[in-house]
């Protein structure tokens, strides 16, 4: 599907109206079905959604299997285990006063939802949600991010193959494209992306109240405390390192974006990460990936172009235009009010900020819009508490990088302005479900009390019942508890 | 945010110029007393009475909330229970007090009150403290073997400064019950009580700072300007329960900041009749849902009735006669039901009966009193599918019942319209049943009787679609008002040299098997035993 014409998108989304209204996507077996396809999709054609995102980003395979394909697998396969168990009703308790009514809760889809996806991890971001989406039972319209051409020129030809066309549509296209499907009612909007367009996107969703969740980005820090870290800081800044460079060269929402470290270990610190970028990467820049176009590259170098931050870079800064590489760059405390410190860094340039004592990182943190995730690089168990307790984010991961990502059972999302919402597991699920409740009276009982006219015997009647005084209630009934006169009977 | 600029007359469903609605422009006292120097307070005390909360004033005591919140205090566990200690305490010390303004504000029962109002929150507040400590708890969850070893959780924290704005119809259960969820969260609060039932609003902002904590919980009166005011400010959570045409405007003032929000909103409710019920007890509970809620004004109440054409005349008959038990032949006379709340709102129920061919379908009642603001329970059958009445939000106690062939003829006429709040179905055919239960989406569904799911604290409240977004009450509060923080631990022992680049070629062979969850492959491959 291309651009416009808008006729064929009211086609296609009167289609998904229908399905969804004949009930087709909300059998297990349906959801069991589209899911397996899904999964024999990303296994037969491994080799294509590699290459597109070769294409795309320059991503290796490894890299395009750890970071995209690989997760996914993992996903399906965790959602094919326990979707029959996340779709069937939650009993909930019920007091014994409205015996023997029945409570429970029941998951349902919303209906029509749109997955609106970034273009860093291009088919994860989009394959990830509508994971979600299909588990719940909706019809989807996904929106793959034409930043990544190949990978959403892909997921438009292979979709249509191995899933239920009629409930699940591909739709291409840039700005235009996504400012039109966002003038339609839609049942939920789940967007990955940045702030900037995720606040239009709730703008609109406003006017039809649809509820939306963001996954948005942020500047996540690594707190690095040296001196408790002692015999194990080598490990510590190789996974550092992974954690800045080894995604994308940084192009992710969970790269560390920059460094707090005590001045005194300032210099060890910077000297280790730059043996450590010589080790991995070696010495010449067509080992790094690139940066993902030639927009990106040109914003990155403006970060750096800046007088104030060009003095304080001590470590790379070079540039293959043509390759569109940045080698890593280490900034070291460029000047707070830059631009590099104060927008989502999205690259290979890490800036590390010293402070008299690593306990200060908390307020520091505070003082900034809340992160995506925080890294605290420690083994005192103090500051462990401090950052849990005393910051805000939508993560914590202590002395590692990126791995929460991966667990299926950790709520994934932002807070603040690194978004709202979660997803993953069986967060996805719930993300696309609406939780009915559903109360299931009985004819049984007959409680004279809930009826006017009112009167003090009734009242009684209600005090007692709701201290759960079955025993008062009992005496009251058969005429052996007084009660004080109320209303004018 | 255009929408925000257009004049408006009222963020209620109401307007602000009647002769009933006091024009509330002052704010709360506490608010000044805190910061001020003696020349300040002065002023106060002249112009009391006309002075403006404006987006200075709402700026100045978000920054001051969140200076306290951050102090800390309101993430202690004590401090959640000595707020809703203090809560209980005020609900049962000023059990009169709030009963006196409920009747001020609506001629609500005392009985009705107590339950609804009263009751509801107090078990709310006991049900909080008793559950505090394990929701509080953080939640150990699984890892895999794609993060071994680790541990993981998830944390709940509070989100920050929220606010809270109430409304009318229940001004003193739907105002304290959001207050409980966000301070049981650990949160600092800004209220803003519904200036249409101004008795209630003034009570909250009394008692609120005589039994709580006053630094981190606040009461703002007013009504358009100081709405409005808040609503520009930057919140960690704005909770909402209301209208949709409000909601929309709530929800746009969000995006600014990001703000999450909690909108509970309203909608038809219908309730599908069969004609295999205990005809008396149906009717009763129908009454109960409609009519003994606050007459009607409530969002789950009992909008419109569904039935067979066949089974209308003895529902009708049955209704008349439960009708006329429980609030005696005449029931404009009758104490035990809420009068319509002002005048405005009478004009619009009224409208509702004045519309052209309607009069004619009306079976019961009809009768209204301007003076009193009383309109009678009244039963309509038939009355067109186009019509107002059918179109719009009742919110009163008019009661259109719409007959079909079938009764499965009544999903369609359900799903064709927006979703609910809550949906009623009254029949013991199980199949039935269950096909109601799944097929129609609302907030929430009671079978065989109306509006109970609303006390059960294990159940979440709250809507979908054009009824709202997020849910409520017992434990759904408490995680309306968190942030639940994803929190994994690693060590450094057991650290494999192959995650870092260079990347050796068996790695990606080594993390397929991991995904896989193929533990023998992944040993074979880790020890160089299997090259893939």
């Amino acid at each position: 599907m291309h651009s416009n014409p808008s006729s064929m998108e009211q086609t296609a989304i009167a289609e998904l109206n229908s399905t969804f209204i004949s009930g087709a996507t909300r059998t297990f077996q349906w959801r069991e079905t589209q899911l397996k396809s899904l999964l024999r999709l990303l296994t037969e054609k491994e080799a294509d959604c590699f290459h597109a995102l070769y294409q795309d980003l320059g991503k290796s395979k490894l890299e395009a299997f750890k970071d995209e394909v690989g997760p996914l697998k993992k996903s399906i396969d965790y959602t094919l285990t326990h979707l029959k168990g996340w779709m069937s009703p939650k009993k909930a308790g019920i007091n014994l006063l409205f015996f023997p009514a029945k409570g429970k809760t029941m998951p349902e889809p919303y209906g029509v939802v749109l997955v609106i996806a970034a273009w860093n991890l291009p088919l994860n971001l989009a394959l990830e949600p509508l994971i979600g989406a299909i588990a719940a039972g909706n019809v989807v319209v996904l929106k793959p991010s034409e930043l990544a051409p190949a990978t959403s020129s892909l997921l438009a030809e292979l979709i249509p193959q191995y899933l239920d066309i009629k409930a699940i549509k591909i739709v291409e296209g840039g700005v235009d494209v996504s400012q039109q499907l966002l003038q339609r009612k839609w049942d939920k909007i789940f967007y990955t992306g940045s702030a900037r367009v995720g606040k239009i996107i709730l703008a609109e969703a406003a006017k039809h109240l649809t509820p939306v969740a963001l996954e948005l980005g942020g500047k996540s820090p690594a707190i690095f405390d040296f001196q408790s870290l002692s015999s194990n800081v080598e490990v510590a800044v190789k996974r550092v390192a992974s954690g800045k460079w080894g995604t994308l060269v940084g192009q992710a929402c969970l790269a560390i974006d920059y460094l707090l470290v005590e001045e005194k270990f300032a210099s060890a610190l910077i000297d280790m990460l730059t043996k450590t970028i010589k080790k991995f990467y070696g010495e010449s820049l067509n080992k790094f990936s690139r940066v993902a176009s030639k927009r990106q590259l040109d914003r990155l170098q403006k970060l750096l172009k800046d007088p104030a931050v060009a003095d304080n870079i001590v470590y790379g800064g070079s540039v293959d235009k043509d390759a569109l590489i940045l080698e890593p760059t280490i900034l070291l405390n460029p000047p707070l009010d830059a631009d590099v410190m104060t927008e989502e860094i999205f690259g290979p340039i890490l800036p590390i900020i010293t402070l008299n004592n690593i306990s200060e990182s908390i307020g520091f943190i505070n003082s900034r819009p809340k992160p995506l995730v925080i890294y605290g690089f420690t083994n005192n168990k103090t500051l462990k508490r401090s950052i849990l307790n005393g910051t805000s984010s939508g993560g914590v991961l202590f002395n590692d990088v990126l791995l929460h990502f991966l667990c299926d059972e950790l709520p994934f999302g932002g807070v603040g302005s690194s978004g709202m919402g979660r997803y993953h597991g069986k967060y996805s699920f719930d993300t696309f479900s609406h939780e009915k409740a559903v109360l299931d009276a009985g004819y049984l009982v007959e409680l004279e009390a809930r009826y006017p006219p009112w009167n003090s015997f009734k009242m009684a009647f209600v005090r007692t019942a709701y201290k759960l005084d079955y025993i008062g209630l009992l005496l009251l009934l058969i005429g052996l508890k007084r009660y004080p006169k109320v209303h004018k009977d | 945010m255009g929408t925000l600029a257009t004049p408006m007359t009222s963020f209620s469903s109401s307007s602000c110029s009647t002769e009933l609605v006091l024009p509330h422009t002052r704010y709360s006292n506490q608010f000044k007393s805190e910061r001020s120097s003696s020349a300040v307070l002065s002023i106060m005390a002249e112009e009391e009475e006309r002075e403006v909360f404006d987006a200075n004033d709402a700026t100045l005591l978000v920054e001051e909330l969140r200076g306290h919140f951050n102090l800390g205090k309101t993430k202690n566990y004590e401090w959640r229970v000595a707020q809703l200690k203090g809560i209980s305490k005020m609900i049962v010390e000023k059990e009169k007090e709030i009963i006196m303004a409920l009747q001020q504000d609506l001629s609500k029962p005392e009985t009705e009150a107590f339950v609804s109002e009263i009751l509801l929150t107090k078990s709310s507040c006991e049900h909080a403290l008793k559950s505090l400590q394990s929701w509080m708890n953080p939640e150990k969850v699984k890892t895999s073997i794609m993060t071994f070893p680790s541990s993981a959780e998830v944390v709940s924290e509070p989100l920050g400064v929220v606010l809270i704005i109430s409304t009318w119809n229940y001004p003193f259960s739907l105002s304290v019950e959001p207050v409980i969820g966000a301070i049981a969260a650990g949160n600092a609060v800004v209220l803003k009580p519904s200036e249409v039932a101004p008795a209630t609003s003034k009570l909250l902002a009394d008692l609120l700072p005589q039994y709580l904590d006053k630094t981190n919980i606040r009461v703002v009166e007013g009504s358009v300007p100081e709405t409005t005011a808040l609503l520009e400010q930057k919140w960690d959570k704005i909770f909402y329960t209301g209208n949709g045409r409000v909601g929309r405007i709530v929800m746009a003032a969000a995006v600014k900041h990001l703000t999450p929000v909690v909108l509970e909103l309203g909608g038809k409710c219908p309730a599908v009749v069969d004609s295999n019920v205990d005809i008396q007890v149906t009717a009763r509970r129908i009454i109960a849902g409609k009519w003994a809620c606050n007459n009607g004004q409530a969002c789950i109440s009992v909008d419109h009735i569904i039935t067979t054409k066949e089974f209308a005349p003895k529902l009708i008959d049955a209704l008349r006669t439960e009708l006329e038990r429980s609030l005696g032949k005449d029931a404009m006379q009758s104490n035990d039901i809420s009068r319509i709340v002002n005048l405005h709102h009478f004009r619009r129920l009224t409208k509702l009966l004045d519309e052209d061919g309607i009069s004619s379908k009306i079976v019961l009642g009809g009768r209204t009193d301007e003076q009193d603001l009383k309109i009678a329970p009244t039963i309509l059958l038939d009355v067109p599918e186009d019509s107002l009445l059918m179109t719009e939000e009742i919110f009163g106690p008019l009661l259109p019942i719409v007959t079909v062939d079938t009764l499965e003829d009544s999903f369609n006429l359900i799903l064709s319209k927006p979703k609910p709040l809550a949906a009623y179905l009254f029949s013991n055919d199980e199949e039935l049943q269950k096909k109601f239960i799944e097929n129609i989406s609302a907030g929430g569904i009671t079978i065989n009787d109306a509006v109970l799911h609303l006390t059960v604290p294990g159940l979440p409240f709250g809507g979908v679609g054009e009824s709202g977004m997020g849910a409520y009450h017992g434990k759904f509060s408490f995680d309306t008002f968190s942030h639940k923080k994803a929190v994994l631990r690693r060590s450094f022992t057991g650290d494999s040299t192959l995650r870092y680049p260079p990347y050796e070629p068996r790695y990606l062979g080594m993390l397929k098997a991991l995904m896989n969850g193929n533990f023998l492959r992944v040993i074979l491959v880790a020890s160089g035993l299997y090259k893939p």
